[in-house]
């Protein structure tokens, strides 16, 4: 086991967990699906943080998750305006805000297959704030044009959207989604990355001011948080991310 | 009354080739011991549904040449990375591919218990899924106007099959939360169910057990497997062997590697 980190100095997944954190804002549910580590943080110190608000549902997990009703239950809940903030990613993302979840080439017969679309088609829909999460920026996966879109980032004014993405968040920097436009604006590069380097590693058109402000890092209490109560509680359901990122096992005092 | 099968073999009768299957998902209870014995029995030209994805059992029946035609909104090993075999067959086209979104399966199985011909779904509209699923429609909300909104089929497969933690000597299971089990026998024709234990007394006559209770009435066989999700989990009640599931992953990633998984594991287990 590795010692803590010092409290002037955060690894990217804190860094992440927190400007994602900063994004959930106020709000009163936040779901998490799947393989979804950093979110799940993010949603726990959101909690922490607010005493207890948001309700926070981490699918995979038995003790974070209120459900009764079976698996239709998070989608009823979604669909009635009970899930304020869910995070969604794509193997591919493009400058639309459309996810790709299904496949490389045509989707008949395609290059690569990837699991499928889950939830995306309908949450994405609904929810009013979806975050974009995706730890690899790169031209490969940040692409002018998804080659499947399992859910699109904007849609017609008939179709019934109360929900859409917000921002996609990488290991790079934040980008913010203009729902009018539909596209993305640069909002902050991490702590040692620069403008330039978000150009050359993005493969999409994106609006971006003139000069690019840097992504804040979080505050000594926000990283306490996240390094005690927070990591004690997602030890149950992403055990190896915890003890590698904060150094500790499930079930170890905090 | 279902009957308490003398074996996993008899109560799989149900399961002839070429049948929809509907199979439920990780965290609800996974029919693995049976989903073996579908191998080994050499099942073939399964149409199967998940309700609403898959991980393991998808992927080995399809290895195994047991499907040919698949509706699922996701087929995934989780942490363990993708369904090789699954990937590898839809590659190679020899899998009649239908994706779905979980919140449409959920709603096709609920049109199907209740009987109806289709359920409305938001979202979808404008994704490539409805594109490609040419068995749903799109029509005009009848109670507003210039509201389009999607219409999915009902879903009433022949055979439902999942694992539960018991039943008693009247058929009934106990399903606990996992509300979805229920809607899957509702909607199946035919439910074929494994359990860890055989409860002594009456689910039933007990209205905190009886909340959670499948009524043997939808239920047309039962036979006991004692950790028959594993190597999935049944949650409450054993987790994932992370081990074994790795092992898998590794092993499946080759059709020759695949081929000696079955060897080892799956037909091996006929003798013991």
């Amino acid at each position: 086991m590795q010692a803590a980190p010092p409290e002037d100095s955060c690894r990217d997944e804190e860094l992440l967990a927190c400007v994602i954190r900063g994004l959930i804002g106020d709000a009163r549910h936040v779901a998490v699906g799947n393989a979804s580590p950093i979110p799940a943080a993010a949603a726990l110190l959101a909690r922490a943080e607010g005493q207890g608000r948001p309700y926070v549902s981490l699918l995979q997990s038995r003790k974070h998750n209120f459900f009764t009703d079976g698996g239709r239950e998070l989608f009823d809940c979604a669909g009635r305006g009970r899930v304020d903030v869910f995070f969604l990613s794509g193997a591919q993302i493009d400058g639309q805000g459309n996810i790709n979840l299904v496949a490389i080439g045509d989707p008949a017969r395609p290059q690569v297959r990837f699991p499928g679309s889950f939830g995306s088609a309908f949450l994405y829909y609904v929810v009013p704030k979806v975050i974009l999460f995706r730890t690899e920026h790169s031209r490969r996966t940040l692409v002018a044009k998804v080659d499947f879109i399992s859910a699109p980032g904007t849609s017609a004014p008939n179709v019934y959207r109360p929900g859409g993405p917000v921002a996609l968040i990488t290991n790079r920097c934040v980008f913010l989604f203009d729902k009018d436009k539909g596209r993305f604006r640069l909002a902050s590069v991490h702590p040692g990355h620069s403008a330039a380097e978000i150009a050359e590693h993005t493969g999409f058109a994106y609006d971006a001011p003139e000069t690019v402000g840097v992504t804040p890092k979080p505050s000594v209490q926000s990283l306490r948080l996240l390094r005690g109560a927070v990591a004690g509680e997602l030890a149950e359901v992403y055990p190896q991310f915890t003890a590698q990122v904060f150094g500790r096992r499930h079930g170890s005092a905090s | 009354m279902p009957r308490i099968a003398p074996s996993i073999e008899d109560a799989l009768a149900a399961v002839t080739d070429g049948c929809v299957l509907a199979v439920a998902r990780e965290v609800s209870g996974v029919a693995m011991a049976a989903t073996c014995a579908l191998v080994r029995r050499e099942t073939r030209n399964l149409h199967l549904i998940a309700l609403p994805t898959s991980s393991m059992q998808a992927d080995l029946l399809i290895g195994a040449g047991c499907v040919t035609a698949l509706e699922t909104s996701a087929v995934s090993l989780g942490e363990f990375g993708p369904a090789p075999r699954f990937a590898a067959a839809v590659i190679a086209g020899a899998l009649r591919m239908r994706d779905a979104t979980c919140p449409a399966l959920h709603a096709a199985f609920q049109a199907g218990e209740r009987g109806e011909p289709f359920a409305p779904l938001r979202g979808l509209i404008g994704s490539d899924i409805l594109k490609y699923r040419i068995d749903w429609k799109v029509i005009d909300n009848p109670f507003a106007a210039d509201d389009p909104i999607v219409l999915v089929p009902a879903i009433r497969p022949d055979v439902a099959l999942f694992h539960a933690p018991m039943a008693d000597r009247a058929g009934n299971v106990w399903i606990g939360r996992q509300r979805e089990l229920a809607t899957m026998a509702h909607a199946a024709e035919k439910t074929v169910v494994t359990v860890e234990r055989i409860h002594p007394g009456d689910l039933l006559a007990d209205p905190v057990l009886a909340a959670g209770t499948l009524p043997g009435f939808y239920i047309d066989a039962i036979a006991l497997a004692e950790r028959g999700a594993w190597p999935l989990p049944l949650p409450d009640h054993y987790p994932a062997d992370q081990e074994h599931l790795a092992e898998y992953a590794r092993l499946a990633a080759t059709p020759d590697g695949f081929a000696r998984y079955l060897e080892r594991y799956v037909h091996a287990s006929r003798a013991a």
